[in-house]
């Protein structure tokens, strides 16, 4: 291959890339800057989305990327006019936040037991790991509604926490990860003369910290979307966490919701640009092994 | 007898670093399976009769657990391989050098992390049956299409996956691909192997493990469209997109435990016998490549 084709092939690659990419950004980049409209301007751009039969025929939405006017008046309305959005953005952390903590602390432990401790049936007991890793939320509805409704934990967060905290994705990605931790510097500490303990805490936790990050991220992504368990066993609307209240609110006030998508948005996006490093080497590393 | 010795050691340790985890998995998820299992047998939960697979032929007489199941079969069958494809195909495009090669992987990533709620407002402005693909078409002078109502409904739900969940993939790709030491290509160019001969001698072996990741990972993404199409289009979308967690949601709401017990037992057998055959592939082909 001459140069010149060399370059014309890497040209194309480049163009085709930038499509792409701007195509798989396009939902963010209009939920930012349509944010940025004043309810009028949405109001305009959107009317022919209104009531679905009662709109006019022959009126669409029209896409506008650019503001007629920056307008903060969608996030002033958000944050100071709607107290339900902060109740509800509360509500997911409250649910998020103890889910990832938990998940965190015993998938990291029973991820080194599974990778890097010997005991009977060790592979088939994290087969089945694996597998309920794979079930939807469904499988377990009902026993799990049982057990909530006799530990007296309907409409309490408890009864989507504690599964949370146990769901074995955690396990399975910290397993995957310390699993590519060479067993020659555990080998080494125990000639020190330190235990499990003292290895899993100064050599192995240290050393998984970029899987660690990656599991925080991806639980984080995880529950901060739940739709399915707080549809089910969250009966009183006041307790639902932002996810569902937003698409309950994207009807009727468009301009609203554009704002309170970004917000939404968020502490999503500034844990991913923050993290991004972490959360790639987490996932390049529990892939390689199988 | 030195494994034996090692299983005694390590007993202590083995309690302490997984009992918490084990404990909690057991009473979330092992013991509420059995339940599921015990109440698919059985009338219902008050009276307990045991009534053998009649909840069983009961929930295969249902028209809408046949749609719900082969749809779901058929959304995993069609959406893994196709996200597996495409993935695989950007992870080559970006394999070599490129400029601003960091950028388009972040970008490609970014989707993954866009929370559900937010997508739903950019689906409706997109694509109800006054928004804006429609208006676009009928500049073009193309029909409108009713893009949740009809057969098209299905693809949307394919694309919104593609969406979400290329970039996770691609990072996985991207690491097997480079796990593959650069020799074996250097060599296989040597013996004047072409582009083709290369991928599938090399980068195809090469990759069987990664591979096993990403669709395991795959198969659990593909049942989380399920909050999408929950939000945008609510208990009772249209037929071709009608899953089995939609049916077992509605069962659960119904009160008719026996059908749902039964289904999700089905259905934890149709993914487990699913895990097992790619694990075995996967044994089979590290050992092929080991030799």
């Amino acid at each position: 291959m001459t140069i010149a084709m060399r370059n014309a092939l890497t040209g194309i690659k480049f163009v085709f890339l930038g499509l792409l990419a701007a195509a798989m950004l396009f939902p963010v980049v209009l939920t930012a800057t349509n944010s940025f409209m004043s309810e009028d301007e949405i109001g305009r751009h959107y009317e022919a989305l209104g009531g679905g039969d009662s709109a006019e025929a022959g009126k669409h939405a029209a896409i506008r990327l650019i503001p007629e006017q920056v307008s903060l008046s969608q996030f002033g309305e958000v944050l100071l006019k709607r107290p339900k959005f902060l109740l509800h953005f509360w509500n997911s952390v409250k649910l998020t936040l103890p889910i990832i903590l938990g998940q965190a602390a015993v998938g990291t432990l029973a991820g080194f037991a599974f990778a890097k401790l010997a005991f009977p049936g060790r592979d088939k007991l994290f087969f089945v790991y694996l597998l309920t890793m794979l079930m939807p939320f469904q499988v377990t509805l009902v026993p799990n509604y049982l057990v909530a409704d006799k530990l007296g934990l309907l409409n309490h967060y408890g009864a989507i926490v504690l599964p949370g905290i146990f769901a074995s994705f955690g396990v399975f990605l910290m397993r995957q990860f310390m699993s590519g931790i060479p067993d020659a510097y555990l080998e080494a500490a125990k000639i020190d003369g330190a235990g499990y303990l003292r290895a899993f805490l100064h050599i192995v936790l240290p050393l998984a910290r970029p899987g660690v990050a990656a599991l925080i991220l991806l639980s984080f992504v995880d529950n901060w979307n739940m739709v399915e368990q707080p549809i089910l066993f969250l009966a009183e609307t006041v307790r639902q966490p932002l996810s569902v209240y937003l698409a309950n609110i994207a009807e009727g006030a468009r301009g609203v919701a554009f704002a309170a998508s970004v917000l939404y948005m968020t502490p999503v996006v500034f844990l991913f640009l923050y993290g991004e490093e972490h959360l790639v080497e987490g996932i390049q590393m529990s892939g390689i092994k199988g | 007898m030195r494994r034996h010795r090692q299983y005694r050691r390590d007993a202590p340790f083995v309690l302490l670093f997984l009992a918490p985890s084990l404990a909690g998995f057991l009473l979330f998820f092992i013991i509420p399976f059995g339940a599921v299992a015990y109440y698919s047998i059985i009338d219902n939960p008050v009276n307990g009769n045991l009534v053998g697979f009649d909840n069983y032929r009961a929930l295969w007489a249902s028209g809408s657990f046949r749609k719900a199941f082969v749809n779901s079969l058929m959304f995993a069958g069609v959406s893994v391989p196709l996200l597996f494809a495409v993935s695989l195909g950007l992870a080559m495009l970006l394999k070599g050098a490129l400029p601003f090669r960091q950028t388009f992987r972040s970008m490609f990533l970014l989707p993954m992390v866009v929370p559900v709620a937010s997508i739903i407002l950019v689906w409706q402005t997109l694509l109800q049956w006054n928004g804006a693909v429609n208006g676009l078409f009928l500049k073009w002078g193309v029909e409108p299409v009713d893009w949740m109502n009809t057969g098209w409904a299905l693809a949307v739900m394919l694309l919104v996956f593609l969406w979400k969940n290329a970039g996770y993939n691609l990072i996985v790709f991207l690491a097997g691909l480079a796990n593959i030491p650069a020799e074996q290509y250097e060599s296989a160019s040597i013996d004047g192997a072409g582009a083709i001969r290369k991928f599938r001698h090399i980068t195809v072996p090469g990759l069987a493990p990664t591979s096993f990741f990403v669709i395991v990972m795959s198969i659990v993404s593909s049942f989380k469209v399920f909050r999408e199409t929950y939000l945008v289009a609510g208990p009772y979308p249209y037929d071709t997109i009608y899953t089995l967690q939609h049916f077992m949601n509605n069962m659960f709401q119904a009160l008719d435990y026996p059908k749902l017990t039964a289904a999700a037992v089905l259905l934890a057998i149709v993914i487990g016998a699913t895990v097992y055959v790619l694990f075995a592939a996967e044994r089979r082909s590290r050992r092929a490549l080991e030799q």
